[in-house]
């Protein structure tokens, strides 16, 4: 039956898991619960897989099919409406594929952990928003997506409730993001004022991508609607893709379980905000200095997370603050017009990033709970699958050929270094930022796997980890080798297929890269090889045999605490606030003004009460004297008419 | 000056001496006494209007029934000269002027219309008392009756109040 | 002739005066004899009208306010003598149960 029909099916499926999990599930052995939440997943990927299939088969003709009219108002609709095209079938696989396999590698690592049911619920759940969020032919349902992901990653961050730091980095992460989200939203509300609609393309081409194609583009350093727009747009991207200055939940949202990590915030959650760059590339490409805030930001933010995690102690992160930079790499990608370069380290990303948290996830594990790194070491020979699939990982994420990630790096430092103006710059930085990369991954497996033995044996028991979780370690790395084989530059003599495949979407967004020399091509992939090398000698120049560590002091000691950026946030903007909070709103209006005014009316009542309790004296003179004043007034009223007309002149 | 108006403003100035003596006295009896002579005066003013039937009335149940009763009652609760308690501030304050006002208002009332009103009152020709017992079981005879009725339950609520506790 | 607004006058003075009584009088039955005062103010008023304009209505009237005077006086003055033995005062200000 044709799929595409029903495209709603493929994200209904992991809704209907989680309800069931969540609603039911708490008394139910761990195998049911398994078999609903990774039935409901698989049966989406399956799905999803017969999806592409059609749209290949349908000769790529980009689907879209309104399903339900949610709101309207006036000529405005925004409907459940669900699209498929290239850009929707790299992102849906990718989802479903790796969120299957992390899946499956949850079963083993939550097993002995308790609130089991409430873990995949909250998964599931997590699937259904991120692919409405990829399957959503209009900016609204989007959005859904987007606050949903959101919620999901605020559960899963503060699994461990009962840990204070593991809520507070769920709260964190929430309301960071909701900074970003209303960046989103005025984007939004623009373009509807602007275009009257929201939704991507219509037949009628009276979509927003339509009109927009239509639309004079800005010109450099001109703040037209397009470059406001484009700009918001990217500042709910900021948040919900970690990048400068709204990437500061990520590395708090470490508390949350491994695979919470792996899925959330390396493969998929994060890249909603490449997502959403991509799709509205035609936005900013009409729209020149966006693009160029979003490269200059990507660039600054890969090499900024880099400088961070080359200190870090903490296994976790080390790659949260991997993911930071490699992200910037994609949005870099996006801000030079090489899209499908972006979107394709997006994927790379996936398979590596998952691999690599989903392998510290095993050491963790083999370790009974053991994070730091300074507590590690020789492990190399007790947890082999685990250690070649880590190893795998890191050699990929240094972007050596013929690993995936030196395909998809490459293709983004080669657009930039391209790129005018100042593309030279941001290939220099992006360039080091590779170095770097290299330098703190090989630092990572160094100090865990190869130099001596930091813990005490009696303590902890090291064991490898049981099939369910090695074996999607397995296929990821396979993945994380022949990922990048999609697009061998012309230099291997190869086809870019990815490209090709996405050409179609991205349109003539693509041009700059083209017409770059085959030398030139040649030389930069050399020196990026060169990068990678450089770090990983000086990586294990320093990491070898008996490594002591230092004191932390000057740069190390700046680099280690993050650069104070949350002390600076807190003394700049969460302090005001909650001093703003608490004394203004809180003293001032709420005790003040709200409960002021209802006890200055009861206390009114009470002080009128007061005095006139006075008339009630039980005196009967005065009770007297009272019915008298009755009876003057009664008098007044009765004589005045024969009174008044006396009282000018009328003598008595 | 006709005879008349002298007897006037002589049984006049009598029931308003009456009447401040009641006010100024301090034992009630003093007081009770300056009001029979209230009461005498306004028969002697009803009699000098030709109303011979209800002066006589007045100086029968007032003076000779209502007055004795209250006589009788303040020997009986031993009644002393007043205690000057004065827990009243509003009675102070505002009892003169009250009164001022009320008698003020009616007084100047009167005083406007005192031209439209017929000029002075005949003698007895119509009052005779035949005339006013025509009246009374004619026009009036259901209030007459029901005064009988009041008079039966007020001496029916004297007799209950006076009941000593069994 | 007495013109009719004399007596009116006197009628209004000897209310007046009764009010007056009535308000700074302490003793219960001396506060009672302030409102027979004013009774018999008003009974003037009436027989002065009732003269004045021909018609025996109003000294029909005043014996039913003797009456009613009567019957009040008797009802009144049984109460004042249960007040009495029960507060053990006749001063009108010690009568008040009713203070908050």
């Amino acid at each position: 039956m044709p799929i595409l029909n029903h495209l709603w099916i493929i994200p209904l499926l992991p809704l209907l898991g989680s309800a069931i999990n969540g609603l039911l599930g708490k008394d139910w052995p761990k195998s049911t619960v398994n078999s609903v939440a990774l039935g409901s997943t698989g049966l989406s990927f399956l799905c999803a897989l017969e999806a592409v299939r059609e749209f290949v088969a349908g000769g790529l003709q980009p689907f879209r099919r309104e399903f339900v009219d949610w709101i309207v108002a006036g000529n405005f609709r925004a409907g459940l409406d669900l699209q498929l095209d290239q850009l929707t079938v790299v992102m849906l696989l990718v989802v479903t594929g790796v969120g299957f396999l992390i899946h499956i590698y949850s079963t083993g690592y939550m097993a002995h952990e308790g609130g089991y049911y409430r873990f995949f619920s909250y998964l599931n759940l997590f699937m259904f928003f991120m692919l409405i969020l990829v399957l959503a032919a209009n900016f609204v349902l989007l959005f859904v997506g987007w606050e949903g992901v959101g919620l999901c990653s605020y559960l899963l961050i503060g699994f461990y409730f009962l840990r204070k730091s593991a809520s507070d980095a769920g709260k964190k992460a929430f309301i960071v993001n909701r900074i970003g989200d209303f960046g989103f939203m005025l984007g939004m509300f623009l373009l509807f004022r602007t275009f009257h609609s929201l939704d991507f393309n219509r037949p009628d081409l009276k979509g927003v991508f339509d009109q927009v194609a239509q639309a004079p583009a800005d010109a450099m350093g001109q703040f037209g609607i397009l470059t406001v727009a484009a700009l918001l747009l990217f500042v709910g991207a900021t948040g919900k893709s970690a990048q400068i200055p709204l990437y500061v939940w990520l590395p708090d949202a470490m508390e949350g379980p491994t695979p919470v990590s792996a899925l959330i915030h390396a493969a998929t959650m994060v890249t909603a905000g490449v997502y959403v760059v991509a799709r509205s590339h035609v936005l900013y490409t009409h729209a020149p200095t966006a693009m160029y805030v979003v490269a200059i930001v990507g660039c600054a933010t890969a090499f900024f997370a880099a400088t961070i995690g080359l200190v870090q102690s903490d296994i976790k992160k080390v790659l949260a603050y991997s993911t930071v930079s490699q992200l910037g790499y994609m949005f870099l990608g996006c801000g030079v017009g090489a899209f499908s370069a972006g979107i394709f380290h997006l994927m790379t990303h996936a398979f590596f990033k998952a691999l690599l948290f989903l392998s510290a996830g095993s050491v963790i594990h083999a370790m009974g709970g053991e994070q730091d790194m300074w507590h590690m070491g020789g492990l190399w020979s007790k947890i082999k699958v685990t250690a070649w699939c880590m190893l795998f990982g890191t050699i990929a994420i240094a972007g050596f050929p013929p690993f995936a990630a030196f395909f998809s790096k490459d293709a983004i430092l080669a657009a930039a270094y391209g790129h005018e103006p100042a593309g030279k710059i941001l290939y220099g930085v992006g360039l080091l930022a590779a170095v770097l990369t290299s330098f703190y991954m090989f630092r990572l497996i160094f100090l865990t796997f190869f130099t001596e033995q930091r813990y005490d044996e009696h303590h902890v028991h090291v064991h490898e980890s049981p099939k369910n979780m090695t074996i999607p370690l397995m296929i990821l790395a396979f993945l994380s080798l022949t990922g990048g084989w999609f697009a061998l530059p012309a230099l291997f003599g190869g086809k870019d297929y990815f490209a090709e495949f996405l050409s179609p979407v991205f349109g003539s967004a693509e041009g700059a890269g083209e017409a770059m020399p085959a030398s030139l091509e040649h030389i930069l992939s050399v020196v990026a090889v060169v990068a990678a090398t450089a770090g990983l000698l000086v990586a294990w120049r320093m990491y070898r045999g008996k490594v002591k560590r230092g004191t932390s002091e000057g740069l190390h000691k700046l680099l280690y605490n993050k650069y104070y950026v949350d002390e600076i946030y807190q003394a700049l903007v969460v302090g005001p606030l909650v001093w703003l909070s608490r004394n203004v709103l809180w003293k001032a209006v709420d005790e003040g003004v709200i409960d002021g005014t209802i006890h200055s009316i009861a206390h009114g009542t009470a002080v009128v009460g007061d005095t006139v309790r006075h008339a009630q004296s039980g005196n009967t003179r005065s009770y007297a004297v009272w019915v008298l004043i009755g009876a003057v007034v009664v008098f007044a009223i009765i004589f005045w008419p024969v009174l008044h007309p006396a009282l000018f002149g009328g003598a008595r | 000056m006709s005879a008349s108006l002298i007897i006037f403003f002589v049984l006049a100035l009598l029931a308003i001496f009456a009447a401040v003596s009641l006010i100024l006295q301090r034992h009630p009896i003093h007081s009770a006494l300056s009001l029979i002579v209230v009461m005498v005066a306004l028969a002697g003013l009803y009699l000098l209007m030709g109303a011979e039937f209800v002066a006589a009335v007045q100086i029968i149940v007032y003076g000779g029934a209502i007055m004795v009763l209250f006589v009788f009652v303040i020997m009986l609760l031993n009644a002393e000269e007043e205690e000057r308690t004065n827990f009243s501030k509003m009675a102070r304050f505002a009892g003169i002027p009250l009164a001022l006002a009320i008698a003020g208002f009616i007084a100047a009332a009167i005083a406007r219309n005192a031209g439209s009103l017929p000029a002075a009152e005949p003698s007895g020709a119509l009052t005779s008392t035949k005339t006013l017992s025509n009246l009374l079981f004619s026009d009036f005879v259901y209030p007459f009756e029901l005064t009988s009725f009041l008079i039966l339950v007020a001496i029916l609520g004297a007799i209950v109040l006076a009941q000593r506790e069994n | 002739m007495v013109p009719t607004s004399y007596y009116l006058i006197l009628s209004a003075v000897l209310f007046g005066l009764g009010i007056v009584a009535f308000v700074f009088k302490r003793n219960i039955i001396t506060i009672f004899m302030a409102i027979e005062l004013m009774l018999n103010a008003v009974n003037l008023a009436f027989v002065a009208f009732s003269q004045s304009l021909g018609k025996t209505d109003g000294e029909v009237f005043v014996l039913f306010v003797i009456v009613v005077a009567a019957a009040e006086a008797a009802v009144g003055l049984g109460i004042i003598i249960l007040t009495a033995r029960n507060r053990r005062s006749l001063n009108v200000e010690r009568v008040d149960l009713l203070k908050l």
